[in-house]
This record gives structure tokens, sequence and C-alpha cells, in this order.
């Protein structure tokens, strides 16, 4: 069920948005109603939905209306024409003291330059929003404590923000935002004035979080590796329109035009494909009981070097035979049993392409790729590998 | 030559002269009550003042200065206070040192809600500016003819113009610290469900509060200024010695006075503003 429904949201800026959103509806783009009005389309009739438990990425180059959009979710943005269905409610309508309930106990935010209270503690901030809730002093108290805990900030609570790196003002945003227990969080390009490696670490501590979390997240950035890391699904953001929303993998192998093509040439493919995304269905499959002779028409008539031997019963791997040796085994009359290799080399099928690389480097047989099941579902080759990655 | 056409001459003067007029005829009863209440609060304060003994106001000053400056700062501001007392002023300095007091108080306590509500309210802002800028451009002894007209002479109507006079920095420091409160935290106090006034208390005005204490400082500066030249209506303290020193062209007087306001001046500055800086976060 979707969590978040966003149907044709448009926000205008501007004195006269309602006259301009006529022009949109015409059809006219975001330039030329900048030349003739001088007012700006921040988004124009978005539609997506966010699915219960996602991690929903919105990516976009600077301008292209991401910070407008999410900030239309919890209405710091007023949107000009459209509608935001939160658990099937349009927010929208909502009066000041609903909008205010839905702020307090549903949506949380966490901001790019943190947003943090410079006149609060560390604690004090985390505590920001149970206080605005009306909890009582312990109780806050101890949510917060605990919260910082899991952010990796324990006995941090007495410190200034002044006196915090970036990083860790960040695991405050995140803690603040979280102490709330809120079922959406909102993040605005969070970690985008970090330096490299600590955004690699608070990548990994978000998917930590979020695996024993499962909260609706909407994630907002402009870098395209930390879009594909880490979300479900990914929606791009051109001049105010989503241009694609797909899973990574999907938006790789089938962009849907040239500026996502342009978009995903520089992305580290061999983070975001896994053997699945690649593998090759068709193979030659056979029991071992069958005759080499067959078993080379077989290849020769697929063109492949290469015949996986199954299990009939359980579609369970037991070895691969070369098309050589199967003219071996014709000339010195042997079983395949007795010619098959065992030294073969099989991934799960949600392995990612970088770590198959370095098997393949180990072994000169082609990869099979299997299910939860360990059933033989493909296989890969070197060149299968090489192709993937361009 | 061209000379300006006497037609057009039109005297605003005597508009605001009748407007004076009329005030002080009409509603002689509302300035009586306030004149009433000021010289109250003045009097129970120049009481206090009175009632602490010299040696220990000289103390605390010395704590404070040590506490926000440092032991020499302390140590000077203990020099001065008592050379003051030593020159014979201290008396006139207790009397200004309530003035002062009196007019910051009104002025902060008009000034901070005006400097917030300018904040929000353009429409509000747009008004108050031309006011400010006029309150303080105007020279200050213009102040003191329509006080002497609605309060008559004395305390009261010097804490009157010292206020107007006053006024200014606190208003306008206010609402630059209020409109200079980054969008961010603004937003993230909002996107937590806080209402406008929660905002306001748990996050703006902590965030303005060094900014508001510097208005608060020039307030106090511009108090001190303005209660030497409110003593020619007759308001009694340091200024009332400077202007006697004139009166009898007595250079020694007017140089003990003279240097009493300035070491009084000193103190209340470097204390007032060391407090504020205290309130700095980053």
């Amino acid at each position: 069920m979707s969590k978040i429904r966003v149907e044709n949201l448009t926000k205008i800026f501007g004195k006269h948005p309602k006259k301009i959103l006529q022009n949109v509806e015409k059809g006219m783009t975001r330039e030329e109603i900048f030349k003739m009005t001088g007012q700006t389309v921040g988004i124009s009739k978005v539609n997506f939905s966010v699915n219960e438990g996602e991690t929903f990425v919105i990516m976009g180059l600077s301008g292209s209306g991401k910070s407008t959009l999410i900030r239309c979710l919890n209405l710091l943005n007023k949107p000009t024409a459209g509608k935001i269905f939160v658990d099937d409610e349009n927010i929208i309508d909502y009066d000041k003291k609903e909008l205010r309930e839905f702020r307090r106990n549903k949506i949380a935010m966490v901001f790019q330059h943190f947003g943090l209270f410079s006149h609060k503690t560390v604690i004090e901030n985390v505590e920001f929003g149970l206080e605005v809730k009306g909890l009582s002093k312990e109780e806050r108290y101890d949510i917060s404590k605990e919260t910082l805990q899991a952010v990796g900030l324990k006995g941090w609570e007495n410190f200034r923000i002044s006196e915090l790196s970036g990083g860790m003002k960040q695991r405050v945003g995140l803690a603040r935002a979280l102490a709330n227990d809120p079922e959406i969080i909102l993040m605005d390009e969070p970690f985008s004035a970090l330096d490299p490696l600590i955004r690699r670490d608070m990548h990994s501590e978000l998917l930590d979080l979020q695996s024993k979390m499962k909260k609706t997240i909407v994630f907002i950035t402009h870098d395209v590796n930390e879009a594909f890391k880490l979300g479900d699904r990914v929606a791009v953001l051109k001049d105010g329109e989503i241009v694609q929303i797909d899973t990574p993998e999907e938006i790789i192998e089938n962009p849907a035009n040239d500026y996502i093509k342009n978009f995903v040439r520089d992305i580290d493919r061999s983070r975001i494909l896994k053997a699945e995304n690649v593998m090759k269905k068709a193979a030659i499959k056979f029991g071992k009981a069958l005759q080499p002779k067959i078993a080379i028409t077989l290849l020769e008539e697929a063109d492949v070097d290469y015949g996986f031997i199954i299990q009939r019963e359980t579609s369970k791997l037991e070895g691969i035979i070369t098309i050589d040796d199967l003219a071996l085994a014709v000339k010195q009359k042997k079983t395949i049993e007795e010619l098959m290799h065992s030294d073969y080399k099989a991934v799960h099928k949600d392995v990612y392409i970088k770590e198959i690389i370095e098997i393949a480097l180990d072994t000169k047989y082609p990869i099979a790729v299997l299910n939860d099941n360990e059933e033989f579902i493909g296989r890969i080759h070197r060149g299968t590998l090489l192709k993937a990655l361009i | 030559m061209f000379e300006f056409p006497q037609i057009f001459e039109f005297k605003i003067g005597k508009v605001v002269e009748s407007f004076v007029e009329w005030l002080t005829i009409n509603y002689a009863g509302f300035f009586d009550s306030i004149k009433t209440g000021i010289l109250f609060v003045l009097l129970k304060m120049q009481m206090i003042f009175e009632w602490i003994p010299w040696f220990v106001i000289i103390g605390i000053v010395f704590l404070v200065g040590w506490k926000v400056k440092g032991l020499k700062s302390g140590i000077a501001y203990t020099i001065m206070l008592f050379l003051i007392g030593v020159m014979g002023y201290w008396d006139q300095m207790i009397m200004t040192i309530s003035i002062v007091l009196a007019a910051v108080i009104i002025s902060l306590v008009l000034g901070i809600p005006l400097g917030i509500i300018s904040a929000y309210k353009k429409r509000v802002d747009i008004i108050l500016r031309p006011m400010l800028d006029a309150m303080q451009t105007m020279p200050s002894f213009v102040y003191l003819i329509p006080a002497i007209m609605l309060f008559g002479l004395g305390m009261v109507p010097a804490v009157f113009a010292t206020t107007i006079y006053s006024l200014p920095p606190v208003i306008r420091l206010t609402t630059l610290a209020i409109n200079s409160v980054s969008k961010e935290m603004k937003e993230a106090s909002q996107s937590f469900g806080a209402t406008p006034l929660q905002t306001l208390i748990k996050v703006e005005i902590p965030q303005a509060l060094p900014t508001i204490m510097t208005g608060v400082n020039q307030t106090t500066m511009m108090a001190m200024a303005m209660v030497v030249v409110a003593s020619m209506i007759g308001s009694k303290g340091l200024g009332y010695s400077v202007l006697i020193a004139i009166n009898r062209t007595d250079i020694a007087m007017g140089f003990e006075s003279g240097l009493s306001i300035v070491f009084l001046a000193i103190i209340i500055d470097r204390l007032t503003q060391s407090i504020g800086t205290k309130y700095k976060y980053d």
C-alpha cells in the first residue's frame, strides 16, 4: 500500500501563482513562463507514490525543484495545485491544528545544513520535537538519550552543537527526527555538506538503521551514486518535472531518455547491478547421464563452449563441462560424470557485479547464478561482465 | 533671482504645536497618571540605590566586572567608581543611574515587542522605519519642548525625552536579529509542529539574543548621552552639574562632572557589552 501519494503537484513562486497555473496547464515550459512573467515554476504536475517502509530517492541537479518538492510533503511550502495523500488523507486540506498534529506525529525532517539550534545542547536539540508536543521533561530526556545512543552519540548529550563535527551534527539532526518516532522521514540532501569518507559512513549507518526501523523515507540528493546506493526506487527530477521513476537497476538498464543516460554514465555500475541483472538465462543444461555425443550436438547447435550439469529433480548444479572435455569423453569412451568439473564458481543472484569481478578472475569457467533455493537460474561470462559495465 | 515663493509657505510646526497643546488640554489626566507612575518608580529606584551602602555598590561592580571581563577590568571599574565618589559626585551619579535605568527599562519593554512585530509584519516595519530615523536624527534638545509641555519640569520629562532618544536602537536591532535567524532553523522548528509562538520563544528569541543584547547596550549608551541634555529641564544628576559648570564657567567643576560621566559610561558600556557576548553560541 502506498504511504504517500502525490497527484499533479505544482508549486509556483511569485506574486500571482494561480494565474501562472493556467500557463502550466496549457503546457508552457518553465523558461517560457519565467521569460513572460518573471515567476518561477518550482515543480509542475508531479506524480508519484511512496510505499510503506520504502526509501524513495528524489534525484536532480540544483534548480531541478527537488527541495521545493520535499518541502511540499510537510507543507513547509504550500503547493499551488495538486494533492498529497498520506495514508489516504489529503494533507493540503488540513487546517492549522491538523497540520500541526500531522507534523508532530507522522513526519519529521532532516536538513541539508542540519538546522540544529545552536543555543541548545545536543540532547536539547533531540528533545525539541517532544518538547513541542508537550511531553514531560523526564520522558523526553529518556527517549532522546536512547535515540542518541542509536545514532552513535552516546556521551555527547551535554555538548554544544558548535563543538561537534559535521558528521556528528547530522547524526544529531537524524536523532532529532527519529526521537519523534515518525512514520515518514524527509531527508533534504542530508549528507551533501559532509566530506566523502564521512558520507560513506553515514550511508551505511542509514541503511543499517533503516533495516531495523523500516520507516518510509523520502531522500533528496543530487548525487547519482548516493541515490542508487540508498534508494529502493529513484525518481529523477529535471526542471520541475519527473523524468523517470524506477528501481536503480531498471534506470541503468533502461534509461527513459538521453538525459537519464547522461546522468547514469558516470555511475559505478558494478555497485548497483546484481548478478541477476546481467546474467544470461539461456544455458545448455543436461543431466550427468547424458551421452557425451548428444551433449556435443546440443552445445554446437547453441554455439556455446560450456554445458551445465544439473540434477534433474532438484535443479541443483552439479558441475560444468567444456565442449573439449566432451570430445575427449567420446574419444576415451568416458561418461560426463567422470570428466565434469566441480571447481566451478557460483554466486547468489543478489551479489553485486563488483564482487563477481573478483571471482571471475579466479576461474576459467562461466559463473553460475543461483536463486534462494540454490537452483541454477543463469550464467555469467567475463564478456557479460565487461558488457554490463559500459 | 529665484526666491522661494511665499504662497507655498506653510507652518507645519504650528500644526504640531497645536497638536501638543490639544494633547495637554484634553489628556491632562492621562499624562498626569503616567507622570505619577514614572515618578513613583523613579523615586523607589533612587531610594533603593541610596539605601545600598556605597561600598556594596562598588563591590558588586567589581565582582560583575571580574566575572564578565576579568580581574584587571574589575579593578579598573572599581577605581573609576571610587574616583567619582572622591570627586564628590556620588549622589548625582545615583540620580543619573536611576533616570538611565528607568528610560532603558521603558525602552526595552516597548522596543523589544515592537522590534519583533516589525520583523514579522512588513507593513509595521515600513511605517516604523522613518519614524525611527526621525527619532534618531532629530536634535535631542527638540524633545525637551514637548516633554516640558506634557510633563512639566523635573525628572519625569527627562525620562520621557531620554526614552524617545534611546528607543530606536533596540527596535532596529531586535528586528534585524529576528530577521536574520537562519531560515533552516525556523523551518526545522515548524517541521516538528511548533506553533508560531513556540518558534518565537524557543528558537527565534534565543537565537536573536546576542544581537538584541547589542541593542540593549546601544540603548543604554544613548540614554547616558541624553541624560546630560535632559538636565536642562531640571533633572538632577551629573548632567545638571555640567550645566551649572557651564553657567558659572567653572572649569574645575566641569572637568570633574564630565569625567564622572565618562567613567560611568565606560562602566555601563563594558558591563552590558560583555553580558551580550556571553550569549554568543558559535
